[in-house]
């Protein structure tokens, strides 16, 4: 306390009473720090570095100025909006000679790809001729190719330009800048990721729905049976935890397809014929059970460590006070399980906002959610800055629901076990 | 009150009995009838069946086999909620996530009471447990006698006739738990509702109650008001769970109307009045209560055998004092006598001749 007198107060043999404490507490602090240092190094290298990287790699945009100097020099020198003079033409046509030299106009070409189909072969194709150009540099480049006249593309180039940049998010909510840098939307069947951002919303809200209505019951099973029973059941819960992933969706695969175990038992009982197999794999039906299936226990385990902590006797006392079991249930347990529901409910829907493996292999075409399409970003297109912008997009989208569920039920209501 | 008069029964068990795995019964033919406006105590230590009677009777265990009737209703298949009990529980199970106001309103709301009624009596329920102000608290936040009261005001709020308390005071300090007693008395004495009340706590049971059902292995032991079973307990289980007490073995010698002489196992001869021991020559155990034991017999009647002692502890605790003898080979025989100005002192080693009335030694079953 900061009292007076307090400064004046010494230990026994005279040290100042706040040094002493410092240096008894000083020991017990460095072995406590020793002791996570592990642990804090770890999620430094693997959470926060790769994260890190990931924010920067969305916004970067180094591929274009890094190897078209001079027409970056240019597009820094003019605003947006002065017509493109000999002078561009002049820095387009040494940058691509520089370029071709050094073997990067496939980088740049790809670069610009990304927001303009079809330009790496303009770039590469000019590249080869770049050698042979004369001034006037204008004509000599539109006689190589007229495309280098569009409007369109010295937009996407002068966006390609600055070292940083909004673009990939832009085309992460399928939008674009147009010739007059305004934002605008994409043609109409280029929009894809807004939906599949719905869409993994939607089916996330569909399997958290169904792990409640499927895990509270079980949840309340498991808290009241007696001991031996409970840990029975326990081990069922947590049975599929204890089977690999895939063996566990490739057996939903050989009971839900079209000539899988479920579609034979109800063509053999008679209920549908032959050609009116369902389909139930390969769609939107196919991710949302294998995923419930899955994340199940992700439900149930919160539930179970709620249910457990709140005794029979409320129910009892709500019950001799007048309530029906449905009034006890609705006004008493339902209310003292919420903090076992949120937590539940966020573990179950964040996990399967950002599911891959399970839709991609169950999910057909109508059942691939947003991280899938990160996936084929890094894999195929290798336009790792837009998958970055759109994983930016989905941690910030949980982050976003992660701050709603504290104002409205409050974090420190969550219990995960 | 008066047990056997039939048309003030409120509450009554017949021949009930209860079994929870079907091979032993934890209620054995339970037959009790509840006077409206009496406070019956079920009295027993745990697993005695008193807790498993008061869940039959609140209708969350159902009973295997008999009748319980309410208000000459039997209420074997109605459903708690409309068994209108108030209750209180051990724990009070106030429920965490309402308020005391609205843990009060909960009663009222489900049976349909409109806001200003409510409102007026949860305003009286906390009034008359002295906790008006508190009603925006939540459990949480007050003690365990302030939550006390408002489960007591809980169960009280929708005017029950009948209102069943299961161990209430067993999570409050001593002092606490002894003022509580008092509190809990007054209100039934002023609401005139009928309580049945579980304990294990004698001295509880003892202060409180208009009469005592004493439990024992499933059974009712001793029914009778808090003195009767105090001062003539009816078998040596009573007699050595209700109050302190002291047991000696022995036979009976003779016997004849309210005086019989028994024969220690040491040999010595001593007075009692025989309670459950009809002829001579039966093992019996004799009970006699600390303060009845006489330190200077002069003062009993002419004729009485008396006992020699050896003092072995002698204890003293202020307006008593407590001594410990041996008497014919039992060296836990307790004698409490008043700190008056004259009263002797006695030294550890010292013999004694002590003794007591007749009346007061009862011949009880062997144990």
């Amino acid at each position: 306390m900061a009292e007076p007198g307090a400064a004046a107060l010494t230990t026994a043999d005279g040290m100042p009473l706040r040094a002493a404490l410092a240096r008894a507490s000083r020991r017990a602090r460095l072995r406590a720090a020793l002791l996570v240092a592990p642990l804090l190094l770890f999620v430094l290298v693997s959470f926060v570095w790769p994260i890190g990287q990931m924010l920067l790699r969305s916004v970067n945009n180094v591929q274009f100025a890094a190897n078209m100097p001079e027409l970056t020099a240019w597009f820094a020198a003019n605003p947006r909006g002065t017509p493109v003079d000999e002078a561009a033409f002049a820095a387009l046509a040494a940058d691509l000679r520089l370029a071709a030299a050094s073997r990067t106009v496939g980088t740049v070409g790809t670069r610009i790809n990304y927001e303009l189909p079809g330009s790496r072969s303009l770039f590469t194709a000019t590249g080869r001729a770049a050698g042979g150009l004369e001034p006037p540099y204008r004509e000599a480049l539109l006689a190589l190719n007229p495309d280098w006249g569009r409007e369109e593309l010295w937009t996407v180039m002068r966006g390609a330009s600055a070292r940083y940049t909004a673009n990939f998010y832009l085309a992460a909510l399928d939008l674009r800048r147009d010739a007059g840098g305004g934002i605008v939307r994409v043609a109409p069947e280029q929009r894809v990721y807004v939906s599949l951002f719905l869409r993994t919303f939607a089916l996330s809200a569909v399997i958290t729905v169904v792990c409640l209505a499927l895990g509270f019951p079980v949840a309340h099973l498991l808290a009241t049976l007696p001991v031996r029973r409970a840990n029975m059941l326990m081990i069922l819960v947590l049975l599929p935890f204890w089977t690999s992933l895939l063996v566990r969706t490739s057996s939903w695969i050989v009971l839900l397809q079209g000539q899988g175990v479920v579609n034979n038992v109800l063509v053999a009982l008679g209920i549908v014929d032959e050609g009116g197999r369902l389909s139930m794999m390969y769609n939107q039906t196919g991710t949302i059970v294998a995923m419930t299936h899955i994340l199940l226990p992700f439900m149930i385990l919160p539930l179970y460590s709620v249910m457990k902590t709140i005794p029979p006797a409320y129910a009892r006392a709500a019950r001799s006070l007048g309530a029906t079991s449905w009034t006890t249930f609705r006004r008493i347990y339902l209310p003292l399980t919420v903090p076992g529901i949120g937590a539940g409910a966020m573990l179950v829907f964040i996990l399967a906002v950002g599911y891959y493996i399970t839709p991609a292999l169950v999910g057909g075409a109508s059942g691939q959610l947003i991280s899938n399409q990160i996936a084929f970003h890094m894999q195929n297109t290798l336009n790792w800055s837009l998958a970055a912008a759109l994983a930016a997009l989905l941690l910030a989208a949980v982050l976003l629901l992660y701050w709603l569920y504290d104002r409205l039920v409050g974090i420190d209501n969550m219990k995960l076990g | 009150m008066a047990p056997d008069d039939i048309d003030r029964t409120f509450v009554a068990f017949e021949r009930v009995q209860k079994s929870y795995d079907g091979v032993t019964l934890v209620v054995k033919d339970l037959n009790l009838a509840i006077a409206r406006g009496e406070f019956l105590t079920m009295l027993g230590p745990s697993g005695s069946g008193k807790t498993t009677c008061l869940m039959m009777l609140a209708g969350f265990e159902t009973a295997t086999h008999g009748e319980i009737r309410l208000g000459g209703r039997p209420i074997t298949t109605v459903p708690p909620h409309r068994r209108g009990i108030g209750m209180v529980f051990q724990n009070y199970a106030l429920f965490p996530h309402l308020t005391v106001g609205e843990n009060l309103a909960f009663p009222l709301e489900v049976r349909g009471i409109g806001r200003a009624e409510r409102e007026a009596k949860i305003a009286r329920a906390l009034d008359m447990v002295q906790m008006k102000g508190f009603a925006g608290r939540r459990p949480g936040q007050l003690s365990g006698g302030q939550q006390q009261r408002i489960a007591l005001a809980r169960a009280l709020v929708f005017d029950p006739a009948l209102v069943l308390m299961d161990e209430p005071l067993g999570a409050l300090d001593k002092q606490l738990r002894e003022h509580m007693q008092f509190e809990i008395k007054h209100l039934h004495e002023r609401l005139g509702i009928t309580v049945v009340y579980v304990t294990h706590d004698q001295g509880e049971a003892l202060t409180m109650s208009d009469r005592i059902a004493v439990f024992n292995d499933g059974v009712i032991q001793q029914l009778a008001a808090p003195e009767v079973l105090y001062e003539q307990p009816m078998n040596s289980f009573v007699a050595s769970f209700i109050g302190e007490n002291n047991t000696l073995d022995g036979t009976v010698e003779t016997i004849a109307g309210e005086r019989c002489t028994v024969r220690l196992d040491g040999g010595t001869v001593i007075d009692a009045r025989p309670v459950n021991v009809s002829r001579q020559g039966v093992r019996t155990r004799v009970s006699i209560r600390p303060e009845r034991v006489e330190v200077r017999p002069e003062r009993l009647p002419r004729g009485v055998h008396l006992v020699e002692a050896e003092v072995l502890e002698f204890i003293y605790m202020g307006d008593i004092f407590r001594v410990r003898l041996n008497v014919a080979g039992n060296d836990d025989f307790v004698m409490k006598y008043r700190n008056a100005p004259d009263a002797v002192r006695l030294v550890p080693g010292a013999r004694i001749q002590i003794g007591w009335r007749p009346e007061d030694c009862r011949a009880l079953d062997a144990a």
